[in-house]
């Protein structure tokens, strides 16, 4: 049991990283990515998101949905669930985190649409995790993508101040270099864990 | 059929019971909201210009009800909306001046004798990528290709005959055009301002009148005759004092160059 967690959870942060091997998510990856501080709240945002709603996708899933035969149901519930969780989400952070609230601005309603967290409830049931399985590897999942988005966040941080030619100005060096990062994790993918 | 009522049952099911947990969590997270906010919001003039400084009509909204920002700073209003805002706020409107964007530059097709012919990309930057940052022989000339006019998002500014010209009347004094000009060119000035040099050549006499037919050569003219001692020509180009300047429109008459314009006709 211990061993099975710990190999989701290695493969869900290295080898089968959510955004650089996966390639879900991307676009909070290189829209909220510019600062290490936000990009560091974005990832909280996302593990939080991620981890509750695999727990409550998988009560629904096995305690609703299968028993009732509607398994096709899946998605559209899922989204459903997502929503109403990053709803939830937002007011929690506007009424305790303010802080932070400001600074997600945009991308928080983002993580409605942020294709991750539907993958990783989605995967749940294509791998026939159970509960505790199911909400490691959506925490683990999140922890991979703030993984991700902080590394990334520092290099861009560091782009500020490269000698980079001007005609990559902009968006152009920043997806330069976030294939540079996806290939340094590609490095992780011919790892066999346990 | 049953799987198709299974279906909406359970779908309405969780909706509505999701619907009411976020009905109950606004409840408990509720957060006060300044009313102010929104009623200065709705006042702005809502073009997310930018021009007052702040991210957008929210950003500007929300940092003059916290009275971290004067009422007046909305360009796209004008004094109009900056009377509404102070209303709101409840506090003495201290007349904000309307800018208006201005292209030091006369250099036209005609006037200004070209380097090179240019058939690039129609955009001001990579025009400067080239020698001389322009491809008229003035270096200090407007390139024209505009990429003021593309910033405009009130259709004040518009390239006529290679150099930009803006439409005093539709200008709202954003500064869009200021940051999009490569060659810092354009600048805002107060609308009250009716005299403007339109040149920024700061070469001397005799090599401005072999580039250029509307260049400031320093001749001084300007300078002598102003009646209040507000022109003064440093680096061989004349340049107005907007606090001395009586509008009379004087030096735009005898600028033997006519670069002096006058917007008070």
């Amino acid at each position: 049991m211990l061993t099975n967690i710990l190999a989701i959870s290695l493969g869900a942060i290295l080898t089968n990283n959510f955004i650089f091997s996966q390639f879900l998510g991307c676009c909070p990856f290189l829209g909220c990515s510019s600062k290490v501080d936000t990009a560091a709240g974005m990832g909280l945002a996302v593990v939080f998101v991620m981890g509750l709603a695999s727990a409550i996708c998988w009560v629904i899933d096995t305690y609703i949905l299968i028993p009732l035969g509607l398994a096709f149901l899946e998605t559209l519930a899922f989204i459903l669930v997502i929503a109403s969780l990053v709803q939830f989400v937002e007011m929690f952070l506007k009424k305790s985190v303010p802080s932070l609230y400001s600074a997600l601005g945009i991308y928080l309603p983002l993580i409605t649409t942020n294709c991750a967290v539907l993958g990783v409830v989605l995967l749940n049931v294509q791998n026939n995790y159970n509960f505790i399985e199911s909400v490691v590897y959506g925490v683990t999942g999140g922890l991979g993508f703030m993984l991700a988005i902080v590394l990334f966040a520092s290099v861009r941080e560091r782009i500020e101040f490269a000698d980079y030619p001007e005609c990559f100005e902009g968006f152009s060096i920043c997806l330069i270099s976030a294939g540079l990062v996806a290939l340094a994790f590609m490095g992780f993918s011919g790892m066999k864990i346990f | 059929m049953i799987t198709i009522l299974k279906s909406i049952l359970v779908l309405g099911i969780l909706g509505a019971v999701f619907g009411a947990v976020l009905a109950f969590a606004a409840r408990i997270f509720h957060v006060e909201v300044d009313p102010r906010e929104a009623a200065v919001r709705e006042a702005l003039a809502g073009a997310n210009c930018g021009g007052c400084g702040y991210p957008g009509c929210d950003g500007y909204a929300k940092a003059v009800a916290a009275g971290e920002a004067p009422c007046n700073k909305c360009v796209a209003g004008g004094a109009a909306t900056a009377a509404k805002v102070a209303e709101i706020m409840g506090v003495s409107n201290d007349g904000a001046e309307k800018m208006v964007a201005f292209v030091p530059c006369s250099g036209s097709n005609e006037a200004a004798e070209l380097r090179f012919n240019y058939t690039g990309p129609e955009d001001c930057r990579a025009a400067m990528l080239f020698g001389g940052k322009s491809s008229k022989m003035c270096t200090f000339a407007c390139i024209g290709l505009g990429n003021c006019a593309k910033a405009c998002k009130f259709d004040a500014m518009h390239i006529e005959n290679g150099v930009a010209k803006v439409d005093r009347y539709n200008c709202v004094g954003c500064g869009a055009c200021v940051d999009a000009c490569p060659k810092s060119i354009v600048k805002l000035i107060p609308e009250s301002q009716k005299i403007m040099p339109a040149c920024r050549n700061m070469d001397k006499g005799a090599q401005v009148m072999k580039i250029c037919k509307v260049g400031c050569i320093g001749c001084m003219k300007c300078q002598r005759e102003c009646p209040a001692d507000a022109i003064t020509v440093v680096n061989n180009l004349a340049q107005v004092d907007t606090s001395k300047c009586i509008q009379c429109g004087h030096c735009a008459d005898i600028c033997p160059r006519h670069i002096i314009t006058y917007f008070g006709k």
